[in-house]
């Protein structure tokens, strides 16, 4: 009886075992959906500032579109052909226009746009500098103003609490 | 103090620049390729020898590429236009047929060879043609879109007039219109033949 | 029938409108007290019919009206029933309404909520909202009716856009619209400002709390769009740029500047025309926006179906609204009287220099917005302006405006001596250095913009502390907009981290999965355990069950699903997230891959202190809240009336 009863036991022990070794065999770590991890975040770098053509403004890093696949694809090409990030651009441009680029070129096409905020910010601290400087000198009528609202104010002034 | 007009200033020509925006369509892409000569190829034609065929073999000739699908509607609503005008033998006409075979005409479970996408595209274009009459002087295959890609299609159908230099002249995104024809193609042509 | 008598409300309504603009503010120019009194009940009357036609909308969406067809449109039989409410706002005709509905809204507060200010304002203020709602009514009616008929009437609808079957749907669009419509209140006040030609404090002081609460709204509003993007759209993104995210972030960027301007204009009678003329832009921006989202100059995925003829009408609103405006600002701001003196370093001088900033931004997020449509117009060709170049340029001009909320705080106003300034600053200096050296030393993926990033965030943190700690040691009592204030810039902060931490840190994983297939990112792991179909009430879904793990222990059970929705041919990703306070797990369920072995493409995102993005915003709007709430405005405006 013990002995069948060991039997048993260490039957199951061994089943399970095998089992989970099993199981553990046909459960795997998924592989990646690219075949070149490397390649693909170098895809996902210059698709984002790609644009897809037939999407209502979507990057070609983000589109399911079927032209956006065919896009993507030749980028992996031109990569694995040792282009740089700057030739696989101007090979899309060359096809598709500067549509095709979600950075815009620095060229004088562009000038405004990429110089134009700078350019304003210093004409509008120019123009805040020489407010405040008028400001500075400004002249404003003083009202006189009695002992207790002097001391009012002061406390006001010294508390400095939040607008 | 007129400092304090600037901003109206300022948003007058915003307004200028918005209300002529309003007559102009986003979507619509020119083409870089205009003046440039037309990426060459080779592909299979829709005769089963092994012919290829590429815009070499149409130096010396103006001719019109046209890229279509059977699978793609608005072609459906241009192809009776270039059945007219191959008819009335204006110029002749290339077919591009782009990516014909997609990825739900593969049986579940694997991949289809080119040689079988090649059979299959030119079963399909057969038919369609025969249907619906047959503009092309000759019929390519461009199963993977790679032609396609070299001349910046983005929706089909897409027309092209290349020169007898075989340079684009001239491309349209869209079914060809009467109008399209009228305006722009046909006196196109006609400066494209005279030189 | 009842459906056209909602739209008979809705001509009696822009009647009503009319009168309510032109009888109030012809009774400010001839001193007819009568006429100004007109201003109130006329803004119930037009808020009651204006009411009434979006409850008959809403009914008709409600009761499967599909005769209607708008409701045909944009609404479905199966759609559950607080969609069917929501698809009175899901399209063009319908938000409209929703936008007049509120600005109605928003006038009828104003007339209930202003007894303690002076008639004349009351009617100006009351009349510039009527000649408002008289555009917006005008170009519903003739141009975009919700009312109008599809007969014979469709068994079903064509059903709301998937993308919209969301609860982000039934909140979105409201508070974003609260907030648009809010603006007009600072502009009618602004405008009723020049007109009365006395642009002192006063006006400054009523109008801070319409503005503050429109800014509550709007962002709350420009929040929830962003985090049901983040949560609908399956690829984890936030914001993206698009001309429509752009057309809400610029009059809140404005709406920012006005708020600190007015301070100024409020406490010390300074800056009193550019407060006037930031409140006049900020709501100016609002119809711009609704110009670019509505008339199809633009690409976007947000767009309504676009319409030039709309873009037309909205294009001629915008020119008179805007146009009369910035003229009667020419005419009449150079007449303002300067306020007191201030140094090159005070609070006046760092508010100044806050708002300046704002609006800088705001113009390089214009110029990048509109920028492909001059250099169409101008037969230049057509290119994009994307993420990267906003990125690019408005990154560096928000730095400095952060930057400045501490300074800003801690000077006094009038004057602030430098070195004082300096002393105080040191405990957030330090902080920010130390918060950039941890992150260059001891994160190995840490850039230096990652450092900034926290770095910027030390600083406006322990400054804020240093702030309170200061004031606390003071007597009296502490305002409730003291609280407000830095739990607002609190807010920012936490955002800052938020945007720093989940862009430096993100880590994504595009895999292939087969049953029991694990992918494994930082400490945590997925296991893809089962796949099945589900069905919804108006869509057939393939459901993911995913097993997630964090050291090995097992921690939620995702379930990313991929839908069809009956009506639409696109099928829809439904992503899982287990979110956290300190990172987002997130799943996307892509297609079925082709292949001997059933497999499945799938997306799992790490994203760090992504939540911390809505909690910024929860901690803007609630500081918002406390500085409405402090008596003082209330209080101060009736002593300024009298």
């Amino acid at each position: 009886m013990k002995s069948t009863y060991l039997l048993l036991k260490t039957l199951c022990v061994a089943a399970c075992l095998v089992l989970s070794g099993v199981t553990t065999a046909l459960a795997k770590e998924a592989l990646p959906m690219a075949q070149d991890p490397v390649l693909e975040k170098r895809l996902i770098l210059i698709s984002e500032e790609l644009r897809c053509l037939v999407c209502q403004n979507e990057s070609l890093a983000s589109s399911r579109a079927e032209l956006a696949n065919d896009l993507r694809e030749e980028v992996r090409k031109l990569i694995t052909q040792n282009l740089s990030d700057q030739q696989i651009k101007d090979y899309l441009v060359t096809r598709y226009g500067d549509f095709v680029l979600y950075r815009p070129q620095v060229k004088p096409l562009t000038w405004v746009l990429w110089f134009g905020p700078f350019l304003l910010l210093v004409v509008a601290l120019w123009g805040m500098f020489s407010y405040v400087r008028q400001r500075l000198s400004a002249q404003t009528t003083v009202v006189a103003l009695s002992e207790a609202d002097r001391h009012k104010a002061q406390a006001i002034l010294n508390s400095g609490d939040a607008p | 103090m007129k400092k304090f007009f600037i901003p109206l200033g300022i948003f007058l020509v915003l307004v200028a620049f918005l209300a002529i925006g309003l007559n102009r369509n986003p979507q619509e892409i020119p083409s870089p390729l205009l003046g440039k000569p037309a990426p060459l190829f080779s592909l299979s034609t829709l005769d089963a020898g092994g012919v290829k065929f590429g815009p070499k073999d149409m130096k010396g000739k103006v001719w019109m590429l046209n890229v279509w699908a059977t699978w793609c509607v608005a072609c459906r609503d241009e192809h009776p236009l270039l059945v007219a005008l191959s008819k009335a033998n204006q110029l002749p006409i290339v077919g591009l047929n782009y990516k014909e075979v997609q990825a739900q005409d593969a049986p579940a479970g694997r991949q289809l060879t080119p040689e079988e996408k090649l059979r299959i595209a030119r079963e399909r274009s057969a038919v369609w043609l025969q249907r619906l009459g047959d503009p092309y002087a000759v019929s390519v295959f461009d199963l993977d879109g790679r032609v396609g890609i070299d001349y910046g299609v983005y929706g089909v159908p897409e027309t092209y007039i290349i020169d007898k230099e075989g340079v684009i002249r001239f491309k349209k995104v869209g079914a060809v219109t009467l109008e399209t024809l009228q305006s722009q193609i046909l006196p196109l042509l006609q400066k494209l033949n005279a030189s | 029938m009842i459906v056209e008598v909602g739209h008979f409300a809705l001509i009696l309504a822009a009647f009503v409108a009319l009168v309510q603009g032109v009888l109030p503010l012809a009774g400010t120019m001839n001193g007819h007290q009568r006429w100004q009194a007109l201003a109130r009940p006329a803004a119930i009357v037009q808020f009651l019919l204006i009411a009434f036609s979006y409850g008959v909308l809403t009914n008709a969406a409600v009761t499967d009206d599909f005769s209607v067809k708008y409701i045909a449109a944009h609404s479905n039989s199966l759609l559950p029933i607080q969609y069917k409410v929501a698809s009175v706002w899901g399209g063009h005709e319908g938000s409209l309404l929703m936008w007049v509905l509120m600005l109605s809204g928003w006038t009828l507060a104003v007339a209930l909520f202003s007894r303690t200010l002076p008639l004349a304002m009351v009617a100006r203020v009351i009349a510039v909202l009527g000649f408002v709602s008289v555009g917006f009514l005008s170009f519903i009616l003739i141009t975009s009716s919700p009312f109008e008929r599809l007969l014979p009437a469709p068994l079903d609808g064509r059903d709301l856009n998937p993308l919209l079957q969301d609860p982000g749907l039934v909140i979105h669009p409201p508070m974003l619209y609260m907030g648009y419509v809010g603006f007009s209140v600072a502009f009618a006040f602004a405008i009723s400002a020049l007109l009365s030609g006395r642009m002192d404090a006063a006006w400054a002081r009523w109008s801070r709390p319409w503005t503050v609460v429109a800014w509550i709204f709007m962002t709350i509003g420009i929040a929830l769009g962003s985090w049901w993007a983040y949560y609908e759209l399956g690829w984890g993104g936030w914001w993206f740029w698009d001309p429509v995210e752009n057309a809400s972030l610029m009059p809140w960027l404005f709406g920012t500047a006005l708020i600190h301007a007015l301070m100024v204009t409020d406490k010390r009678g300074g800056f009193k025309a550019w407060s006037v003329l930031l409140a006049i832009g900020a709501f100016s921006l609002c119809l711009l926006g609704t110009f670019l989202v509505r008339s199809g100059v633009l690409t976007s995925v947000h767009a309504f179906a676009s319409d030039p003829k709309r873009g037309v009408f909205i294009l001629i609103f915008l020119v008179l609204v805007v146009g009369i405006s910035l003229t009667l600002f020419a005419w009449r701001a150079p007449k303002a009287t300067l306020g007191g003196k201030i140094a090159l370093v005070s609070r006046e001088s760092m508010l100044l220099a806050n708002s300046v900033l704002l609006v800088v931004a705001t113009g390089a997020v214009l110029l990048g917005t509109i920028y492909p449509l001059i250099i169409d117009a101008m037969n230049l060709g057509k290119l994009s302006v994307g993420a990267p170049y906003f990125n690019a340029v408005f990154v560096p001009l928000m730095v400095p405006v952060i930057f400045l909320m501490v300074p800003g705080g801690i000077a006094h106003w009038r004057e602030s001596r430098g070195k004082e300034l300096g002393r105080q600053m040191r405990w957030p200096a330090l902080a920010a250095v130390l918060a950039a050296a941890a992150i260059l030393i001891f994160s190995e993926r840490g850039t230096w913009l990652t450092a900034m990033g926290m770095a910027l965030a030390a600083w406006v943190v322990v400054g804020l502390l240093v702030q309170i700690v200061a004031r606390l040691q003071k007597p009296g009592r502490i305002a409730l907009s003291f609280w407000g204030m830095h739990l607002a810039h609190l807010g920012i902060a936490v955002v800052v981290v938020g945007i720093t931490l989940v862009k430096g840190y993100e880590i994504e994983r595009d895999v292939r999965m087969g049953l029991n297939d694990t992918v494994s990112i930082e400490n945590y792991s997925f296991e893809l355990v089962g796949l099945n179909e589900v069905n919804g009430p108006n869509y057939k879904a393939m459901r993911a069950t995913v097993n997630v793990t964090k050291d090995q222990k097992p921690l939620e059970v995702l379930y990313p699903e991929k839908r069809r929705y009956f009506s639409t041919a696109m099928p829809m990703t439904e992503a899982a997230i287990d979110a956290g306070p300190l990172r987002d797990l997130y799943v996307s369920l892509g297609e079925a891959i082709e292949g001997d072995k059933p497999q499945w493409s799938v997306r799992v995102y790490y994203k760090p202190f992504v939540s911390w993005l809505w909690y910024g915003a929860i901690l803007m709007a609630l500081g918002g809240l406390l500085a409405v709430s402090d008596r003082r405005y209330r209080k101060s405006a009736l002593s300024a009336a009298s």
